[in-house]
């Protein structure tokens, strides 16, 4: 292709990323090495149905001053990334000398907010994205063995944990673990213990959104791997069934490295979204359990007094934990392809 | 979301409701033109003064309300643009400040000189002299019981918590309820409240005198957490999970005897729909309790109220005050709207669903305070204290936590150096 004809070819393209993509992606950037301005407070005289109270207040006046003087607020670099709420640089090297064991590290490492949430993201990511693609492959197989008049019905009932929204899904998964919900009740009653609750154990709450979270998005893997299967190529199936090979052979050998570049679709994807775990830990009410990094965005922005910088700083390291998580695979996509082009 | 969508039908249906009984509500409101665009909580209270505003559409003056429970989410942002899609919102002693710190309210005072009968000086909240909002209600977090459990268990009506944990501990050891107490203990916003009244009945101050510096992390502040997690032991197991609207459920299924409930969700407690006979029958509401001995009420006072935003156009912002103030008119008051809450409009007539509040008054509890960076101390506590409850660590250095989060949220925000 002409580089003229290329460039005219991207420009729509490339101009949408620029603006959904790259402009945010700045704006937030520069939202994190900004914070608001320090406050000028006054102490006041309060009233109203419950008397009269000695309070303190911002000063509108000498703030707006502050304000107009510099729009973005006041430039404090890093610090916002390297404070208690994010990185906690300084309560790391305190930490680091005080404990003694590595277990002891890592439980008082479970204190502060950013690696509480990270600890449960990474779990999160890395147990559900290998079983949901496991458990998408085997109903894809399943399904493809299927007689035509079925087939259509079973994929659509399969679609349907994927249809639903996570926050409505997670919210009927929770009703149900409730203590007094049907599986509560039913675990109560075969573990013979009446004050057995789901919600009220970290490991359980873990459990179940996991497996919410495997439940929720098998279906996808499900799909993509389906789409491949139609694509087999039929004839080195048809030879290593006269070769002898069992089913596990032929899945094994055939059908396996045949999907291995919709299983890197797959993965990606999903390591990508499930790195953004959120709406799972809100309908499940789970955040006295778990947290994540996009939760940690919601609960800076949704509180009285809104973390702006905050949210905007733990933004830029989802980013980066994003890019971090997806770099093996890109690095073997571009290797891959690197050997095809030459 | 499934509350913002009932809350936008409704809306739409009061407001064509509110078109037909146009010349009734033009000739009240004595509105010339204007934009009235509400923002605020839902509750039946606040569902009342929406619908009460509304009544003063007309051909000239568009008046729409948003009530949501994520009101204090949206607010901000709705008032920061100019002109400010909205022109009122509908706040509390806690949620005012934001806006005030945020400066995207009004000063009353010219508005209150010119059409201010009819209010009575304390529904004007001044801050530092200037008139910043117009209190409707009061409310107040106080003990509700079930008077015929208490009887079967043969208590008293608790005046302190220590009592209440005393009766908890007769009716489970009675048999007659497995986890007798209920409480808001949701991890976040409530867990946070229950600590602050709690912390207040220990006589503890949040900040070093006059300063944003916190200082929860003494005798008052581990006493506190001491007793939620000795009250959370007849509790639900999942109270970690509970807010208040879980906990109300619990209450209309009968499951719990004593619990430190919202007043403006008394009234919900006992109608018919979804709860047990007996709950309707001997739901009784008492005063807040004490603790440790102490005189101050383990509780709060909140006040409800509305302001005018700042980036309006001064018409807009006549129409608004008018609109909202015939929204309190002392005509909005009857058989429905009385109990719904503790109204400060004139000529109301407290009702048997008011006696907790009024309890908290006569007690002079302390009322939620309205400091710039209160709200930091409360995301602060909400995030950090459900470590402690579910036994992960101690009561010190729970509070340790919530010192270190607050003051990182606090430097952020400039508040500390």
């Amino acid at each position: 292709m002409k580089h003229r004809t290329f460039f005219w070819f991207f420009l729509p393209s490339g101009l949408a990323m620029l603006l959904f993509i790259a402009f945010p992606i700045v704006s937030v950037l520069i939202q994190s090495v900004y914070a608001p301005h320090e406050a000028v407070l006054v102490t006041v005289e309060n009233s109203g149905p419950f008397g009269i109270t000695k309070s303190t207040s911002i000063d509108q006046e000498a703030t707006e001053a502050l304000r107009a003087a510099e729009p973005l607020g006041r430039f404090v670099g890093s610090q916002i990334y390297f404070d208690r709420g994010h990185l906690a640089i300084n309560e790391l090297a305190s930490l680091w000398q005080t404990t003694e064991t590595w277990g002891d590290f890592t439980s008082r490492l479970g204190n502060l907010p950013f690696y509480r949430a990270l600890s449960f993201t990474l779990t999160y990511t890395f147990t559900t994205v290998p079983l949901l693609m496991a458990l998408g492959f085997m109903i894809a197989l399943a399904v493809n063995t299927l007689p035509g008049a079925l087939k259509g019905l079973t994929i659509f009932f399969s679609l349907l944990p994927m249809i639903v929204t996570p926050i409505i899904g997670s919210l009927i998964l929770f009703w149900m673990i409730d203590s007094r919900g049907v599986i509560g009740s039913l675990l109560q009653y075969l573990a013979d213990d009446p004050n057995l609750s789901l919600k009220a154990s970290t490991p359980l709450v873990w459990i179940s959104i996991i497996v919410y979270g495997i439940w929720h998005s098998a279906p996808f893997a499900f799909v993509v791997f389906y789409a491949g299967l139609q694509t087999l190529p039929q004839d080195t199936l048809e030879s290593a069934q006269i070769d002898g090979a069992t089913r596990w052979q032929q899945i094994r050998y055939v059908t396996i490295p045949h999907l291995m570049p919709l299983v890197t679709f797959v993965a990606l994807i999903k390591l990508m979204d499930n790195f953004r775990v959120f709406e799972e830990i809100v309908g499940f009410n789970a955040e006295a359990h778990a947290t994540s990094l996009s939760w940690i965005i919601f609960n800076d922005l949704g509180g009285e007094t809104r973390l702006l910088s905050s949210a905007s700083a733990t933004s830029v390291l989802t980013i980066i934990g994003v890019a971090i998580l997806l770099s093996p695979v890109l690095v073997r996509t571009w290797r891959d392809f690197n050997e095809k082009s030459h | 979301m499934k509350h913002f969508k009932l809350a936008l039908l409704s809306a739409t249906a009061v407001a064509a409701f509110a078109t037909t009984s146009y010349a009734d509500g033009h000739a009240n409101c004595g509105i010339e033109a204007g934009r009235v665009s509400i923002v605020g909580n839902e509750f039946p209270a606040i569902q009342t003064i929406g619908s009460g505003a509304k009544a003063c559409a007309s051909d000239t003056v568009e008046v729409k309300a948003n009530l949501t429970a994520d009101h204090q989410k949206i607010n901000v942002a709705g008032m920061t643009g100019n002109p400010a899609e909205y022109t009122t919102a509908i706040v509390a002693n806690s949620s005012i400040v934001a806006l005030m710190n945020e400066d995207v309210i009004r000063p009353l005072d010219d508005l209150v000189a010119k059409h201010g009968d009819g209010i009575k000086p304390n529904q004007l909240i001044t801050v530092g002299g200037k008139v910043m909002a117009v209190a409707f209600m009061a409310n107040a977090q106080h003990l509700v019981y079930r008077d015929d459990i208490l009887k079967e268990a043969g208590v008293e009506v608790p005046k302190t918590y220590e009592d209440m944990l005393a009766a908890a501990k007769v009716i489970r050891d009675k048999g007659i309820l497995q986890n007798p107490v209920g409480g808001a203990y949701k991890a976040g916003w409530n867990l946070a409240q229950e600590f602050n009244n709690m912390y207040i009945g220990y006589g503890g101050q949040f900040f070093k005198d006059g300063s944003a510096e916190v200082s929860i992390n003494n005798e008052q502040g581990v006493k506190a957490l001491e007793m939620m997690k000795s009250l959370s032991e007849y509790m639900n197991p999942d109270f970690l999970t509970h807010d208040s609207n879980a906990t109300s459920a619990e209450w209309k299924a009968g499951n719990v005897a004593l619990m430190n409930m919202w007043g403006s969700r008394t009234g919900a407690l006992v109608d018919a729909e979804g709860t047990a006979p007996e709950v309707i029958e001997h739901t009784s509401l008492a005063s807040p309790m004490t603790v440790g001995g102490g005189s101050t009420a383990a509780t709060t006072l909140w006040w409800d109220g509305w302001t005018v935003a700042k980036n309006i156009s001064d018409e807009d912002a006549e129409a608004t005050f008018l609109a909202m103030k015939a929204a309190i008119d002392p005509s909005i008051l009857n058989e429905t709207t009385t109990p719904q809450a503790v109204w400060l409009i004139d000529g109301y007539e407290p009702s048997p669903q008011s006696a907790g509040v009024f309890g908290a008054v006569e007690m002079a509890a302390t009322p939620y305070p309205m400091l710039p960076y209160q709200g930091l101390l409360h995301t602060a506590l909400g995030a950090e204290l459900a470590d402690f409850m579910q036994g992960k660590e101690s009561a010190e250095q729970a509070l340790a936590d919530v010192e270190a989060a607050y003051t990182a949220a606090a430097k952020e925000n400039g508040f500390l150096q």
